[in-house]
């Protein structure tokens, strides 16, 4: 067995400054993306989308590239759906060096919450692999996963499940993360 | 099964030597004391009557809520059953004053109760005595004064009650204990969450953060002084410590870029192990609290996650997809590949090692649905107690005789509720709450 030793400092984490908060979805995080998440009211961080027919903006990469790839039961093998959106991330990413990236891993609700939290940061590092294999800088991407806590559908059966397994990159304005 | 008296011969003679008392010998055949074996199937509950608890001096309604608890303690474990004061045909007027079995006997009951209650300031005194009717004596070791604050007195009935079921099943007590939880609202795709205890049955409820950042999975260190926990406050899951009595945080903090969660205290409360995630891929690692000393215990590029100690410290039981779906593997404390325990079919997780050592309970999930189940520590014997759409995170009460875990209802308007089962199976219940709640995890018997 790996023995990384180590010695951990332990942080205190009250009063953390909400600005590097990436957690979109909590109340009053702040920080890359925040666009007013469902997560209810406070703090409210205001983010430009821009107009979706400006290829620069938030707006454009969300719906015309589009944020998301979503996977298979299990799965975070990319598929070549995913392949070609998450090319296009890249692209998009390469030309517009102003932006970084939080890329969230999901899971959907079948599966025990802590598997799923490990399941989530697996699709969210298989994203940013594929987007670093692409030319863009580790640097400007972090992951965070969400297991089944964020699910963006609420039925449940496989129309919602397919829906909610998913990565979502976050776009943010700043060079890095 | 509730055993005839006559069959309880070895039972007194056991408790009798135990404590070394002396004991006459049982002349008629009827004459063991009342007794419930617990795991044989029970046949119908054992009537019991527990007459409102005698006010000797400023307890007003406090002797009358504390009968009450001590009553729905008993009838809630499914074993007992209260024979209500209006079939009673003899009042207890003093706590210390002759008891007319006969009138006991007449109504069946084989199990009496009588309290006292008295309130002075802001103290409280509560005495009770349980009774083997047939024998019109004293259950052994079940006559005791507990003396508090007045803000216990809940507590004060849970220890009477537990007394009477120790005493009774020859199990260990369960109902002075918290449940810590995460209370949630909010809709589906947009829960808010927080941290909570409560008294094991749903009452005292307290919250222990506000719902800011999503909160999950709470544990209970073994003295029940800390809680352990995973939260996204920092923006990123990481485990969090937190203290019961100031409630004060801190992240276990580790390297930039990674992800911690899954935290669990070892049975000295002195080192954490949890699952820490880099790069895509989770193992699992245990940290020492007093030394800061971190040591990865698991190097696979599957999952690891969920672990749980033994109660002596020496293994842990835990969950792992290195065959291509969650499987349970145990393993030495001081890591390992571990030996994979699950062999039915289907996908389980979350295991948890009973306090009692005798057990692992678990999430299974097959064809569809989400179960429940226990299994001895080597895999063998697993028997489901739950189905539902989805039941997940057993915890153990502290006598290893009762789980508590979430089930999910399906559909946009699911909601979460806490529900608890014997490992037998039976009395599967719905611990009321005030609101959707998931995540509990026991604390252990209180001093």
């Amino acid at each position: 067995m790996t023995l990384a030793a180590k010695s951990l400092l332990l942080i205190a984490v009250l009063g953390l400054a909400a600005c590097n908060n990436p957690d979109r979805y909590g109340v009053g995080a702040g920080g890359p993306g925040g666009v007013g998440g469902p997560g209810g009211a406070g703090g409210i961080d205001t983010t430009g989308l821009g107009d979706p027919n400006n290829p620069t903006s938030i707006a454009f990469f969300n719906q015309r590239v589009g944020d998301r790839v979503l996977f298979a039961v299990d799965q975070s093998t990319l598929s070549p759906e995913a392949r070609s959106v998450l090319t296009a991330q890249a692209g998009w990413l390469n030309q517009n060096p102003g932006y970084a990236a939080i890329i969230e891993g999901h899971a959907d609700e079948q599966g025990t919450r802590e598997y799923n939290l490990a399941l989530g940061a697996r699709r969210a590092a298989a994203v940013q692999n594929f987007l670093i294999s692409q030319g863009v800088a580790a640097n400007r991407l972090r992951t965070i996963s969400y297991g089944k806590e964020r699910p963006i559908k609420v039925c449940s059966d496989e129309a919602c499940w397919s829906q909610n397994r998913r990565s979502v990159t976050v776009l943010s304005a700043g060079a890095g993360v | 099964m509730i055993r005839p008296m006559n069959k309880a011969f070895g039972a007194l003679l056991a408790l009798a030597l135990g404590v070394g008392m002396l004991v006459a010998t049982p002349v008629l055949a009827q004459s063991g004391p009342p007794r419930i074996v617990i795991g044989q199937g029970v046949i119908e509950p054992m009537p019991i009557a527990i007459p409102t608890f005698i006010d000797e001096g400023g307890a007003g309604e406090y002797a009358r809520e504390i009968s009450r608890v001590v009553i729905a303690n008993l009838e809630g474990t499914g074993f007992f059953r209260n024979i209500g004061e209006e079939a009673h045909i003899s009042r207890i007027t003093s706590f210390d004053g002759g008891v007319a079995f006969e009138d006991w006997k007449a109504i069946n009951a084989q199990v009496l109760v009588t309290g006292a209650v008295s309130v002075s300031g802001d103290r409280i005194t509560v005495k009770f005595r349980a009774y083997d009717v047939f024998n019109g004596t004293t259950l052994e070791g079940a006559a005791l004064q507990f003396a508090g604050t007045t803000q216990g007195w809940r507590r004060m009935a849970h220890k009477v009650a537990d007394v009477i079921y120790s005493t009774i099943t020859g199990e260990g007590a369960y109902f002075d204990s918290r449940v810590v939880f995460v209370s949630e609202s909010g809709p589906k795709n947009a829960r808010l969450k927080r941290l909570a205890v409560m008294d094991y049955d749903g009452a005292n409820v307290a919250f222990l953060t506000d719902s800011n950042s999503i909160v999950l999975a709470p544990r209970f260190s073994p003295t029940g002084d800390r809680i352990l926990y995973t939260s996204y406050e920092t923006g990123f899951p990481r485990i969090t410590l937190m203290d019961v009595a100031t409630l004060r945080r801190q992240t276990l903090d580790e390297q930039p870029g990674t992800m911690t969660f899954a935290p669990r205290f070892s049975p000295d409360g002195g080192t954490v192990v949890f699952s820490l995630e880099r790069g895509g891929n989770t193992d699992i690692y245990s940290l020492s609290l007093s030394s800061g000393q971190l040591t990865q215990l698991t190097n696979a590029p599957s999952i690891e996650t969920a672990p749980s100690y033994s109660p002596d410290g020496s293994q842990i039981v835990f969950e792992s997809d290195r065959t291509g779906s969650p499987q349970i593997y145990v393993m030495p404390a001081s890591g390992g590949e571990g030996s994979r325990i699950s062999a039915g079919e289907g996908r389980y997780g979350t295991p948890v090692w009973s306090p009692r050592g005798d057990y692992i309970a678990f999430t299974k999930q097959n064809a569809g649905r989400f179960h429940i189940g226990v299994m001895r520590t080597d895999g063998s014997e697993e028997r489901l107690l739950t189905a539902s759409f989805l039941d997940e995170g057993p915890t153990w009460a502290p006598n290893g005789r009762v789980l508590m875990f979430t089930r999910e209802t399906a559909g946009a308007d699911g909601q979460t509720s806490l529900w608890s089962v014997d490992i037998t199976g039976r009395n599967l219940k719905q611990i009321p709450t005030n609101g959707p709640a998931s995540d509990p995890a026991w604390s252990p018997l209180l001093p």
